[in-house]
């Protein structure tokens, strides 16, 4: 009698053919992201993988070196897969339609053996249940992966540092300021000040949600900070909901100058440089022309 | 030994700390430099910490101590060129250099001097003209 292992290495091209037949047949199938060429490439090459691990008679512990080929094949598909945007169900279906697949052809085969089909049945199942399991698990680092890099890129987008006018700088910090971000807003702005040698920065923070304790004292980090560097720092943006909640703390601010607004920082920002904005008199100067 | 050189410029003390300061460099300059306060009777210390890329709170103290004993001696501290990193540092460290004036670099260090120095004297200035109305 044959064992299981070699009746489907028997059967490998029938149980190729139905598992593709079985991926094409799913309604959830992208073609758009992949071509049927490169499916078939990829089923061939997991199930040779799987035929090759599981001849020499392991059928459970996919965490053996025999399997290590598989698992990686597969870690490769999920993770290419994650990235290209498959759905889960979609990713996780490739390995759950090989399951359908081999148990067609054990089916076919075992048709006198019950008890033996049963057993194999059973042991398929949980072999392959493992697998799906680490489908899932590349598939979602490969999502989380995607995740992370928006953060570092959104992070990086957020934090830009405009030179409104010769040595004062003002810096929006639009969304929520967490130590990690007030590292990167402090960094940043250092380095432009010593870049520029500007005297003045002007931290806004309209774009800031909420102000709690922790906030505000990474805004007072950064504000003594840019104050050892030499420069001053002013503190624009804060709303009235936001003035309530500091006070509410009990956050002791006094120490450094606010502004409601960017315009009335830049109005001080002036005037602590000795720069005057003035209307034009045109009128005047009209006259003085003719 | 290895000591810091301090210059002095008009009525300034000018120190530029070029290499990585070690506790007892810091306790010398200390010393060298409330001597020299003393000895010239200068209005203004300038340090310049542009070279500098490691500071501890050791440090840290040294430069609030030398300000606060210029200052007992009616002469201002002016610390310049501090590296991004180093503020941070201090800042995590909770040393924000109370009392101790900064400015981005000696150029401008001794431009806020002599605007302290101005600010002094200004009352002086301003009595003087207030007689010369009186005469015209």
């Amino acid at each position: 009698m044959n064992t299981t292992a070699q009746v489907l290495e028997k059967n490998k091209d029938r149980i190729l053919e139905k598992w593709m037949q079985n991926q094409m047949a799913d309604p959830s199938l992208r073609e758009d992201l992949m071509t049927n060429d490169e499916l078939q490439h990829q089923s061939k090459e997991m199930l040779d993988g799987l035929l090759r691990a599981i001849s020499k008679g392991n059928y459970d512990n996919i965490y053996e070196t025999e399997f290590e080929q598989v698992t990686d094949t597969l870690r490769d598909i999920s993770i290419t897969r994650a990235r290209q945007g498959f759905s889960p169900r979609e990713t996780g279906s490739f390995v759950l339609s090989l399951k359908q697949a081999l148990i067609e052809v054990l089916v076919e085969q075992r048709q006198n053996d019950t008890s033996t089909l049963y057993q194999e049945i059973m042991l398929l199942n949980t072999m392959l249940d493992n697998l799906s399991i680490v489908t899932f698990e590349t598939f979602i680092k490969g999502r989380e992966e995607v995740i992370l890099r928006q953060t570092d890129e959104i992070s990086e987008i957020s934090t830009p540092v405009i030179r409104v006018w010769d040595g004062i700088l003002a810096l929006p910090i639009i969304g929520t300021l967490d130590s990690a971000r007030t590292q990167i807003v402090m960094e940043n702005l250092l380095q432009e000040i010593v870049n520029t040698g500007s005297n003045i920065a002007i931290l806004d923070i309209s774009g800031v949600p909420a102000v709690d304790s922790l906030v505000a004292q990474h805004l007072i980090k950064t504000v003594s900070a840019t104050r050892l560097m030499g420069a001053e720092c002013i503190i624009s943006g804060i709303r009235a909901e936001i003035a309530q909640t500091i006070v509410h703390l009990g956050i002791d601010l006094s120490n450094i100058k606010t502004k409601a607004t960017l315009a009335s920082a830049l109005q001080l920002a002036f005037s602590m440089t000795n720069l005057e904005v003035r209307r034009i008199d045109r009128n005047k100067t009209n006259k003085l022309l003719r | 030994m290895e000591r810091i050189p301090i210059l002095k410029m008009g009525p300034f003390l000018l120190v530029t700390i070029q290499i990585d300061l070690y506790d007892r460099l810091a306790l010398t300059l200390e010393n060298d430099l409330i001597n020299m306060v003393s000895q010239t009777g200068a209005r203004g210390v300038l340090i310049d910490i542009s070279a500098v890329s490691i500071v501890d709170s050791f440090m840290g103290r040294i430069l609030g101590n030398i300000a606060s004993m210029s200052r007992i001696m009616d002469a201002e501290t002016v610390v310049v060129g501090m590296q991004p990193a180093v503020a941070i540092t201090l800042v995590e460290l909770g040393l924000t250099l109370q009392g101790v004036h900064t400015a981005l670099n000696v150029e401008k260090g001794m431009e806020l001097l002599n605007n302290k120095l101005g600010d002094n004297l200004e009352p002086d200035d301003e009595e003087e003209e207030d007689q010369d109305d009186r005469n015209d």
